[in-house]
């Protein structure tokens, strides 16, 4: 049971095969079991079974949907009413949330079951779910690799079966990057897509929450659910929702790709561009057509993106005061001590290095030369996939440079760390969809994602052709030794 | 451009954060190499470009002036660290 995907699992549910008690419970047994992998902050079996027990209820009531039942973890990030809700940081280590985050809200509406909170880096601020003040997660693919940030525990926990699915976010590769090195297949919707009412915010107008599933027509079920517009996110953009299982079969024939030849240069490794041209290959065979295009600017987006992102983290963490909720320093002298103790105690140094850096760069004197200038950056970023996107219909290209690498290789080095995002930024910054899918597997026995960059708001086009490239591939059937 | 410790402590009670001695010390280092990394931007002439703050640029919603959330009071106070008669205790501001 712990193998079939959200769609089977959908099926069986509703076959009366197995109930979502049942299933529930094989599930957190999983969790139990492989609590060494540190994928979770928190779970509560008491309320996962009694969310099961509603489900089965509502299912002997011939009243289930595609999602009733089906357990499904959440990145510690989405406020759920009732649950600890940490964000990865110690500031919030006592933070029950006192109300829900819209996707929560629509997961619940479903009938679905909250298997846990997942762990995170702090803030979503990383690339390796390293900085989490609950520990570091483990790569199921190799417990001695990290498995991609900042949703990483969403990433470990899906690709070593400990729940079928679950939430991640998306800020500069946040949901793409760990897909990519544990081998899932994951979707940052466009800009707007998904509320972010009740998503602690990091960069908001970067930030866009998504699901990470082990194949497409999972990540259609649950951006059915995820998906549309929502009054209380002043960025919800109104546009009706499709059902996005509905065009998953489609033809790709004569689909062109646009391969950005800037993603294929220096800096990428050569067993992951093996992979890359081998899943292009395939492709081919599917009849798309290959196109060479170019984003001229891709390679400013890592700057440009480490102006905007901290900026905004700078502006979004001044509510964590400990004046209202969460962690509070215990010696002070004044209320002025009292925040910058409780800041300085309950913050990780990655978060405290952005919001200096988002700080400085909007601070008086400072604000052209930085921020402004980066907004203009962003603006040709944009401006470049609009015009690759007058010759192709999906972008691709790899999702991260290399595979994953060794639990402490890069912490101490946070430019190093920030390069594993080269390919993934520039899509926050113009706001697009896209997606990592499974391509296959590096010599070292290390996963690697192929990356779909679609236009804005046809993430329908991105999950059928990911979904064509499924139904001739194997890679996503894959499960790392030790779980099977 | 490099900040030394004296940018970095003014930098840090901007942001109401506190930082020992030896913490100013490093976050120079490392946040100067950051800084290093952003200067990349000025390889590139954007005179005349106009800044793109987000990518809606629809422009925001407004909505009517109404109350649309019930008080939930106790409920949020529950999970403050310090709370007396409903109100939200702080050390003391004026004297």
């Amino acid at each position: 049971m712990f193998n079939k995907t959200v769609a089977e699992l959908s099926r069986a549910l509703r076959r009366k095969e197995i109930s979502s008690v049942e299933l529930t419970r094989v599930f957190l047994e999983r969790i139990n079991k492989y609590k060494d992998l540190n994928a979770f902050i928190t779970v509560d079996p008491e309320r996962s079974l009694a969310q099961a027990k509603a489900a089965d209820a509502r299912i002997a009531r011939g009243q289930a949907g595609a999602l009733t039942g089906v357990p499904i973890a959440q990145k510690d990030i989405f406020c759920a009413d009732g649950w600890l809700t940490t964000c990865g940081s110690k500031i919030l280590s006592n933070f029950t949330a006192p109300y829900d985050a819209t996707i929560i809200e629509k997961f619940n509406k479903a009938g679905s079951v909250c298997l846990g909170k997942t762990n995170m880096d702090e803030f979503a601020m990383g690339s390796s779910s390293e900085t989490s003040y609950y520990g570091v997660v483990k790569n199921p693919w190799g417990t001695d690799k990290v498995p991609g940030g900042s949703s990483g525990g969403s990433a470990a926990a899906v690709a070593a079966r400990l729940a079928p699915a679950a939430t991640g976010t998306d800020t500069g590769g946040s949901i793409r990057q760990p897909a990519s090195l544990t081998s899932l297949t994951g979707l940052k919707p466009s800009y707007g897509r998904v509320s972010r009412y009740g998503m602690i915010a990091f960069a908001s107008s970067l930030d866009q929450g998504g699901p990470m599933c082990r194949t497409a027509e999972d990540c259609a079920l649950l951006l059915n659910t995820m998906a549309g517009f929502d009054p209380r996110d002043s960025t919800s953009v109104d546009e009706p929702v499709p059902d996005y299982t509905k065009s998953l079969g489609q033809e790709i024939k004569g689909l062109r790709i646009g391969l950005p030849k800037e993603y294929f240069s220096a800096g990428l490794s050569q067993d992951v561009a093996q992979v890359i041209q081998a899943a292009i290959g395939e492709f081919k065979k599917l009849g798309a057509q290959i196109v060479e295009i170019s984003l001229p600017n891709s390679r400013l987006a890592i700057p440009c993106y480490y102006v905007l992102a901290p900026a905004e983290a700078s502006s979004n963490l001044s509510r964590f005061d400990g004046a209202r909720y969460g962690y509070r320093a215990k010696d002070y002298t004044d209320l002025l001590d009292m925040y910058c103790k409780t800041r300085a105690e309950g913050f990780g140094a990655e978060v405290k290095r952005r919001i200096m850096i988002g700080t400085y760069a909007l601070s008086a004197g400072y604000y052209d030369a930085y921020y402004l200038k980066a907004q203009q950056l962003r603006r040709l970023i944009a401006q470049d996939f609009e015009r690759a996107f007058q010759s192709c219909d999906v972008i691709m290209g790899p999702t991260s440079p290399t595979t994953a690498f060794k639990i402490g290789e890069k912490s101490d080095d946070p430019v190093a760390m920030y390069l594993s995002d080269i390919y993934t930024i520039s899509v926050n910054l113009a706001g697009l969809p896209g997606m990592s899918i499974p391509a296959g597997f590096a010599p070292d026995g290390l996963p690697v994602g192929l990356q779909l960059v679609g236009r804005y708001f046809d993430e329908a086009r991105l999950l059928n052709v990911a979904h064509r490239y499924q139904q001739a591939t194997d890679w996503h059937k894959r499960i790392p030794k030790g779980f099977e | 451009m490099s900040l030394d410790r004296e940018q970095v402590r003014k930098i840090a009670h901007l942001a109401r954060l506190h930082i020992t001695e030896q913490e100013a010390v490093a976050y120079a280092e490392t946040l100067s190499r950051i800084l290093g990394l952003i200067e990349q931007m000025n390889a590139v002439d954007t005179a005349g470009v106009a800044p793109m703050a987000h990518p809606n640029e629809a422009g925001l919603r407004l909505r009517a002036d109404a109350v649309t959330e019930p008080n939930q009071r106790e409920k949020f106070q529950k999970i403050a660290p310090a709370v007396e008669a409903g109100l939200y205790l702080v050390p003391k501001v004026i004297e």
